[in-house]
């Protein structure tokens, strides 16, 4: 999906980042370690015209990664990935650590690649035609893309929710006993306790004990939603992507989803693709701002909603552009 | 979404401006008033016109079929008309029509007649009516129907004791029963007691006939085989071990052992045989046919007496389902115009079934390779638009090739391998019900993989990325998502086959159908289903009774009734199909909450 920033507002967008950045310079001399320095030093004239800008001509920037990001054990490690659709460069060479046991999200206006970094992580992009890539994700410290990795065993240490709630064609039970049929597992016994312990994990429980063997497709949309999520943890993957997993869902049903994400966060270390600012900053640990297939900045979703390096950041999460 | 209503927007304003401009805004105007497409109305009357004409058409070639089909065996009366030159025309209505008296057709006519009908038409009537009278008793008079003039009735008589009998060969009498006799004895005289003496015994004599026939068929049947088998036994070791060798001499009085022991169970056949004819032959019937000549029929012969005239609604009633009965599940005598067709039903289904046991999985299986593994690009396009076109292929050329390839190749080769001592006698190297079955899959492949392809496509990406992203293979994908999720669409692809293959019959001609099959292809006789042997199909029923019969007016009830039953069959196996796709979509696809 190629979607471009409305052109109609970028000249006021320029000036605002011109004159945000000025500013934030100031506030903040020194501050970010990380930064580009030398690189913002030698373009002055378009960190004036706004990093963004910048971007979308094709340049590159250092991200701005907060300190804290590193100090925490990681359970994925993006290691200068870069992902080609046919000729379409869709990722530029992230390099992002995600932190063990937190909720991390990821956020940026559409076509920022932030859904195909997700995809990435667990190689479902590969499935399509004519796709490449360049650099490697760790997942534990093992490789993702190496040439020897068994791409099959590999999905199985990771569970992943949609955007659009996907059971399937079968009954409460099976769908979420599926990573383990799947492996091979036929052990009643063992199915039954993964079962009700996972629609437990996904608060589903309750509402579904006494229909486990009726169809998956009798449930509401939230309740889909969960039984995914039931899914996903089924398998104890040692990391949870999920791809904007309230977008389809009322705002009853996405608090549920948040607090169940808030509950088994600490258990499971989680990756979230959101549209939704306010949900990013309400659940996350982390949160990552991308724009066109480039990192812009993160850090501690606290700093990067209240206190950003960057203006751009700072436009993004208020509102004021995206 | 941004993107897609901007260029909207700008065609929007673009019109708005265009239609500022008052010239072409005029001129738009004026056109779309004159045009008749413009209007929606008059598209509405050709659409719908056009799904009337289309529905009328199927509904009433359905009810022609259900009408003709369902009145076939309904009893009617048997009439009896004296004309005015002095002949008695006795049987039953078969159809009536007008006619128009043009000079042709009255120089054609009687004397008597003629006079009449000139005399009407010099009235002014220039048309008539006739009826088609059903006069049977072919062996006296050489012929099975009559038309006959209303202008030529001098009187019309319903006689309370003509009566019909459906016989096993030349086909119906008609007459009143005279006298019954044992040997030459007249046991009964008049109609009433002979009728009551014939009721009394036909049963009896009837049930002789069947045993007879059955002993002809089975007994005979079964010491035949078993004695063809040792002799096919002896022929293998023959060719096995050669003419000189010890195991052939045993062999050899073996053969001569069994052939003993036949000879003196087909004696004993033969002596019931004799004994059972002699009995059945007993009693006779005398009947006075309507041109007052007295003939004499076998009770043997008879298969049913029917008193028409004399039946109230209840028993017309009985009598109809009788003859459903009699229809379904009886052999067909008389060249297939009379009887039954159970050997065809049974061919039929037979047939039907194995070809989608044979198209069901082998195009499920291609439809998946070319959806699901083979990577899109010109070869798969070419192989696709070939699939399609195969469709398109008229089914006589998948006959000859079936022919050519089934029965002559593959055939010959099984034949030659495991059928050798058979041989120069074919045993699968010639039709059979198995190479009609394959060929009739091969002519409907294209249609269940088109079906499976389309039904495997609709499948939601997100449901094969959920299950892949569950660590499941391509293999367990396709297996425990893609095919519960696709099967009410492959079902859709098995109903178009089945409706397709069921009614097809060129094809069939060449690989296997035969107008009269003695043995049918599934029996209790191990290995019970026996897809070398050739077989009777409905469809070619139809064909061959309709248009290869000597006495087509008489064939005329078996083909509509043929024809119910062939469509009910389509029907009904449709009508299964159907049921288990619902049942299936309502398990694996529900509508979008």
């Amino acid at each position: 999906m190629k979607t471009q920033v409305p052109r109609s507002e970028l000249p006021d967008e320029e000036a605002r980042g011109r004159l945000e950045g000025i500013v934030n310079d100031q506030s903040q001399p020194g501050s970010e370690t990380q930064s580009p320095e030398p690189v913002v030093r030698q373009n002055v004239q378009q960190q004036e015209a706004g990093r963004l800008e910048a971007i979308q001509r094709g340049e590159t920037f250092e991200p701005e990664i907060h300190d804290c990001v590193r100090q925490e054990e990681h359970v994925l490690n993006v290691d200068g990935f870069s992902f080609w659709y046919g000729d379409k460069q869709a990722l530029f060479d992230i390099n992002m650590p995600i932190p063990k046991g937190k909720i991390t999200a990821i956020i940026g206006p559409s076509g920022c690649g932030k859904s195909t970094l997700l995809r990435s992580i667990n190689r479902l992009n590969g499935l399509l035609a004519d796709t490449r890539h360049q650099g490697d994700i760790l997942l534990n410290g093992d490789s993702v893309y190496g040439k020897s990795v068994d791409v099959i065993q590999l999905r199985k240490r990771m569970g992943m929710v949609f955007q659009k709630s996907n059971p399937f064609p079968m009954s409460i039970f099976e769908n979420v006993v599926y990573p383990l049929r799947v492996d091979g597992e036929r052990d009643k016994k063992v199915l039954n306790e993964v079962c009700i312990q996972s629609l437990k994990g996904s608060a589903l429980y309750d509402e579904v004990q006494d229909r486990i063997q009726d169809s998956a497709l009798g449930l509401s949309g939230g309740q889909q939603q969960r039984l995914c999520i039931a899914r996903a943890i089924a398998g104890e993957p040692e990391v949870l992507l999920m791809d904007e997993p309230c977008s389809a869902l009322d705002p009853v049903a996405t608090i549920k989803i948040e607090d169940l994400m808030q509950d088994l966060k600490g258990e499971y270390s989680i990756v979230i693709v959101t549209h939704n600012m306010q949900q990013a900053s309400r659940v996350s640990d982390y949160c990552a701002f991308m724009y066109l297939g480039r990192l812009v900045e993160y850090g501690p979703t606290g700093d990067l909603f209240t206190n950003p390096i960057l203006p751009e950041t700072a436009d993004y999460v208020s509102g004021r552009f995206g | 979404m941004i993107q897609s209503t901007a260029p909207l927007d700008s065609a929007d304003s673009g019109q708005a401006r265009r239609s500022d401009s008052p010239m072409p805004k005029k001129r738009r105007r004026r056109y779309a008033k004159s045009s008749i497409l413009a209007r929606g109305e008059p598209m509405v009357w050709l659409t719908g016109g056009s799904l009337v004409l289309c529905v009328g058409m199927i509904i009433s070639l359905i009810a022609l079929i259900l009408y003709q089909g369902g009145t076939t065996f309904w009893p009617g009366k048997i009439l009896s008309f004296k004309t005015v030159n002095g002949t008695v025309v006795q049987g039953e209505i078969t159809r009536s029509s007008s006619v128009t008296y043009t000079p042709e057709i009255i120089s054609g006519l009687d004397p008597k007649t003629k006079e009449k009908v000139e005399a009407e038409v010099a009235k002014g009537n220039k048309t008539g009516h006739r009826r088609l009278v059903r006069t049977g008793n072919f062996d006296l008079t050489n012929t099975h129907f009559e038309w006959i003039d209303n202008n030529s009735i001098q009187e019309e008589q319903e006689p309370e004791w003509l009566v019909l009998l459906e016989r096993r060969s030349w086909g119906r009498f008609y007459g009143i029963p005279k006298a019954l006799k044992r040997n030459d004895e007249v046991i009964a005289e008049g109609p009433e007691a002979t009728w009551k003496a014939f009721q009394e015994n036909h049963t009896e004599v009837y049930e002789g006939v069947e045993r007879f026939i059955g002993v002809q068929k089975y007994d005979f049947g079964r010491i035949h085989k078993s004695l063809e088998k040792s002799r096919l036994r002896l022929k293998s070791i023959e060719l096995e071990h050669g003419i000189e060798s010890a195991e052939y001499r045993e062999g050899q009085k073996k053969l001569q052992e069994e052939t003993n022991a036949t000879k003196s169970e087909e004696a004993r056949l033969n002596e019931e045989l004799a004994l059972l004819k002699k009995k059945n032959s007993e009693l006779t019937m005398t009947l006075v046919t309507a041109g007052g000549q007295e003939a004499t029929v076998p009770l043997a012969e008879i298969v049913r007496g029917v008193a028409s005239n004399q039946l109230n609604t209840s028993g017309r009633l009985g009598l109809y389902f009788e003859r459903w009965w009699e229809f379904l599940f009886d052999d067909p005598r008389e060249a297939n115009s009379e009887g039954g067709i159970w050997p065809a039903l049974v061919g039929t289904v037979i047939m039907t079934l194995l070809m989608s046991a044979a198209v069901v999985p082998f195009g499920i299986l291609a439809a998946l390779y070319l959806r699901e593994y083979a990577k899109a690009g010109f070869v798969v396009s070419t192989i696709r638009i070939a699939i399609n076109n195969l469709a398109g292929v008229p089914s006589i050329v998948f006959g000859v090739f079936g022919l050519g390839f089934f029965c002559y190749i593959v055939g010959s080769g099984i034949d030659e391998m495991f059928f050798q001592e058979n041989l120069p006698n074919p045993t699968y190297g010639k039709g059979g019900v198995l190479w009609a079955s394959a060929t009739l899959a091969l002519l409907t492949l294209p249609v269940v993989i088109v079906a499976t392809e389309e039904a495997i496509a609709a499948v939601p990406g997100s449901m094969r990325e959920g299950s892949y992203a569950c660590g499941a293979s391509k293999w367990q994908t396709i297996q425990r998502i893609v095919l519960p999720r696709a099967l009410p669409g492959i079902m859709t692809g098995f109903i178009l086959a089945m409706a397709r293959g069921a009614g097809e019959v060129a094809p069939l001609m060449l690989v296997g159908v035969v107008k009269l099959a003695p043995e049918l292809p599934i029996d209790s006789v191990a290995p019970f289903l026996h897809p070398e042997r050739s077989f009777m199909h409905l469809g070619f029923h139809i064909y061959d009774v309709g248009f290869q019969s000597q006495n087509s007016e008489a064939a005329k009830p078996m083909v509509y009734t043929t024809t119910l039953l062939l469509i009910s069959i389509i029907a009904g196996l449709n009508l299964v199909a159907i049921w288990v796709r619902g049942r299936l979509r309502r398990r694996f696809i529900k509508t979008e909450i």
